[in-house]
């Protein structure tokens, strides 16, 4: 089902995949970007473009699959494999050296050099400055990178690539953080660079972006390619539709609860750069769905309404107190728990058994004069595996070594021993297999029944709208959208997420 | 640069309490003092520059300088110019094994040399047991490399400079110098970018080896005896000297000319306490509040970066 590929494509994948460990990060890719074009490619987080983008840029290499450029085959073992072979890609963050001067940032590794073979500083500066006057922007190539904006910062990578001469330009994500102008500034270039020949592979959310700049696309779905358009051909309700076609049914639904009181109200809250005027309540009973894009700035509110991140205005109330702001154990004190999304780093204490990451919340309850009693360890965490289902070979092994379901179920019998109020769950279901993740649904399902006010943060679409009786939708550290149970579609929720119509509500 | 400032002011008021500080032969002993420690300084400065540390320096001069002395009762008549070649070599090979644990076992660097600094004193001390070397047993040509005076210079000084300018031309104006400093300035940046991280790192490893292999040699010209606990704690000087001198013990930052600056200070003061008869003491208290002024320096400069990072965020949503 992959694309015919014409002679003179400049990048042709094909059947591409990747897996780390069991999970299949791209199951099969297939993009075929011919030369003097610029092709989006488009899907929900998750859906393998970071992945693929990685495995064009040498970072990966694929498992199987084909991959050539210009026509011959080629398998990258490094950067500067990808690098030499005339690909430049630009990330999603800028990737700069803070303590390099801004020159020397675009340059490094190829600096000019003088006739004794030394570095050319003024040659170097001069080059610089030529490109910063081609790209229209007023940056001191003699300043260090460090303290640079964003955009500015997005601006040298463009530069890097534009002095690289690359046959293949990739761009990830390069417009989330410019403004209108510099979006329009970064078009003309990659406009420019097509003209001369090369292929421009564009990834974005956003589809007026999309439409404005591409002459093809190619839309991919969990791990795999879906279709290619030519922009002219297809609307964006199509692709929204192919972005998200995928059967909700398959997941857990949430059982019907009595919704009670407000548990949790934020209230304006605010923190420069990051999110803005922030508002919402949670209810009793209620699951809440924080939906958007990697990088909206979901993760950041929760963070700052557990307490964990400053916050510059605004309040939190949880049952009508206010919570004091940059403190965890406020927050805890006030009946918040919170299953941060990172559960290796943030969530579990790899090292430890399974007994004790279970009752590490559970302290005072296990102890006597001060002293951890074991016998009432065993006992806490006996239960409370049982209670979840935990699978693991004995609570004294280490809870690393537990697959990814299991551990999701530990961090989350661990904050409910505390009877928490309201849970904030981010990303629960990240990286869990299929089986597992309907358990954890089960388990959230459980909770708000028992009258749990719940906050899921979550980037799967199917989990979003099988699970939330509230959807919230976040984009660019705004809420876009507020929709209920029965507004929220695949569709309106994306469109919010991306920003990129008449769906999007005050 | 402060550290420049801080060193002339220091000179100036040692010598207005006692002007004999500045006389030619404490001018001498200034230099001959201080050769050593700036050569130490600049090869640790090439590897902190990459965000890493070398604590067996000390233990990789004591090696060296035994080994010369065993050397030369070896082969008395060698010429003067083996042992340098030797000296670094051996340097360069204890600093090639550093580098090579530091970039296959992915262990901070500060946990691999603590264990190669024991390590190789503890080979140094087997191999040495009680004997001690002397310089009368040395070639008497090797000894007055650290007499001798060129335009008013010893000669182990003139190598100390010579040595300094190279590196700092080769950090400052060859790809390979710059790729230390920008895999110093963000590592992770660096392998994206496609910059040969470990070969680079293992590079640095084994420059610092062999400069503090050289060091070693002229230690052996410069001091009476070598033995197995020779270079005991030297390495504590020396990460203090670069720092003192400005470079950045989280990479990316500084400078071996800085790093030189560092050692001269940190050297000038012993000599200019015991000048103006201040108490031993107050030499070790006084290094720690420069290393302590050096780092605070360091640190609210990088705050006032970052917070003027958040605000020009902020301005341009």
């Amino acid at each position: 089902m992959a694309a015919a590929a014409p002679a003179d494509a400049t990048l042709v994948l094909r059947d591409v995949a990747k897996s780390f460990g069991a999970v299949a990060a791209l199951r099969s890719g297939s993009l075929v970007v011919e030369s003097g074009s610029i092709h989006a490619l488009i899907g929900e987080n998750g859906a393998g473009k970071s992945t693929m983008v990685k495995i064009i840029a040498g970072l990966y290499r694929r498992d199987s699959g084909v991959f050539r450029l210009d026509g011959e085959e080629v398998d990258f073992t490094s950067t500067a494999d990808s690098k030499a072979a005339g690909v430049a890609v630009i990330y999603q963050e800028p990737t700069l050296f803070p303590d390099l001067t801004v020159a020397e940032n675009i340059f490094v590794g190829r600096q000019p050099l003088s006739r004794l073979g030394l570095i050319d500083r003024r040659r170097m500066r001069e080059e610089a400055r030529e490109l910063f006057a081609r790209l229209g922007v007023p940056i001191d190539p003699d300043r260090l990178a460090e303290g640079l904006s964003i955009a500015d910062q997005q601006i040298i990578e463009i530069a890097k690539a534009i002095s690289l001469d690359a046959r293949l330009l990739v761009m990830d994500e390069p417009t989330a953080a410019l403004s209108g102008v510099e979006v329009e500034r970064l078009f003309g270039v990659a406009r420019s660079l097509r003209d001369r020949g090369a292929g421009i592979v564009f990834i974005s959310h956003r589809f007026e972006e999309v439409f404005d700049l591409c002459d093809t696309l190619t839309v991919m779905r969990d791990g795999a390619y879906v279709s290619t358009h030519r922009t002219d051909e297809v609307t964006v309700d199509q692709i929204v539709k192919e972005m998200v076609g995928r059967s909700i049914e398959a997941l857990f639904p949430k059982e019907v609860a009595p919704i009670g009181e407000a548990v949790l109200e934020v209230e304006g809250l605010e923190r420069g750069g990051v999110f803005h005027d922030i508002s919402f309540q949670v209810r009793s009973g209620e699951i809440v769905a924080l939906a958007g894009l990697v990088g909206a700035g979901r993760s950041e509110v929760a963070r700052a309404v557990f307490g964990v991140d400053a916050y510059d205005s605004g309040s939190v109330r949880m049952n009508g107190a206010d919570v004091a702001p940059r403190s965890p154990q406020a927050a805890i004190a006030a009946g918040m728990a919170f299953v941060p999304e990172d559960r290796r780093k943030q969530g579990l204490v790899m090292e430890l058994s399974v007994a004790r990451n279970l009752t590490l919340t559970l302290r005072s309850q296990v102890s006597r004069f001060g002293l951890i009693n074991n016998r009432a360890e065993a006992r806490a965490a006996d239960d409370w595996s049982r209670r979840l289902q935990v699978k693991t070979g004995s609570p004294q092994h280490a809870a690393a070594t537990m697959s990814g379901g299991n551990q999701q179920k530990v961090v989350l019998a661990k904050w409910l021993a505390t009877d928490p109020t309201l849970l904030i769950v981010d990303e629960p279901t990240r990286g869990i297999d299929i089986g597992t993740k309907s358990e954890v649904h089960r388990l959230l399902s459980d909770l708000a029944g028992r009258g749990v006010a719940i906050v899921m943060i979550s980037s799967e679409l199917p989990e979003v709208l099988g699970m939330a009786d509230r959807v919230l939708v976040m984009h660019e550290g705004r809420i876009t959208a507020e929709l209920s149970r029965a507004e929220a579609t695949p569709e309106r929720v994306m469109h919010a997420a991306t920003a990129s119509t008449e769906e999007t509500v005050a | 640069m402060p550290v420049a400032v801080a060193l002339v002011t220091l000179i100036v008021v040692t010598w207005l309490i006692n002007d004999q500080f500045l006389s030619a032969q404490s001018v001498k002993d200034l230099m001959l003092n201080a050769t050593i420690l700036v050569i130490l300084a600049t090869a640790q400065a090439v590897v902190l520059i990459t965000r890493n540390v070398d604590l067996s320096v000390g233990a990789i001069l004591g090696m060296v300088a035994f080994s010369v002395g065993a050397f030369f009762e070896a082969a008395p008549q060698a010429p003067v110019a083996v042992i340098f070649v030797v000296g670094m070599l051996l340097g360069g090979l204890l600093g090639a094994v550093n580098g090579a644990l530091v970039t296959v076992a992915k262990v901070p660097a500060l946990v691999i040399t603590l264990g190669t600094m024991y390590a190789f004193r503890g080979i140094l001390s087997t191999w040495a047991g009680s004997k001690q070397y002397f310089s009368g047993d040395n070639p008497a040509s090797f000894g007055r490399l650290s007499v001798e005076t060129v335009l008013g210079l010893p000669i182990i000084t003139l190598i100390a400079l010579a040595v300094l300018a190279v590196v700092a031309v080769y950090l400052a104006f060859r790809r390979p110098g710059r790729d230390l400093y920008a895999i110093g300035s963000d590592p992770d940046a660096a392998k994206l970018f496609g910059i040969r991280v470990q070969a680079r790192v293992l590079l640095a490893f084994t420059a610092c080896g062999a400069l503090t292999g050289l060091a070693g040699v002229l230690y052996a010209s410069r001091y009476n005896s070598v033995g197995a606990l020779t270079g005991s704690g030297l390495e504590l000087d020396v990460v203090a000297a670069a720092v003192v001198g400005g470079v950045a013990i989280s990479g990316g930052v500084g400078t071996v000319v800085g790093a030189g600056l560092g050692a001269v200070l940190l050297s000038t003061i012993t000599s200019s306490l015991t000048a103006t008869r201040v108490d031993k003491f107050w030499q070790q208290a006084i290094v720690g509040v420069l290393i302590l002024a050096a780092v605070v320096v360091d640190r609210v400069t990088a705050i006032r970066r970052a917070n003027k990072l958040r605000v020009s965020e902020a301005r341009d949503d």
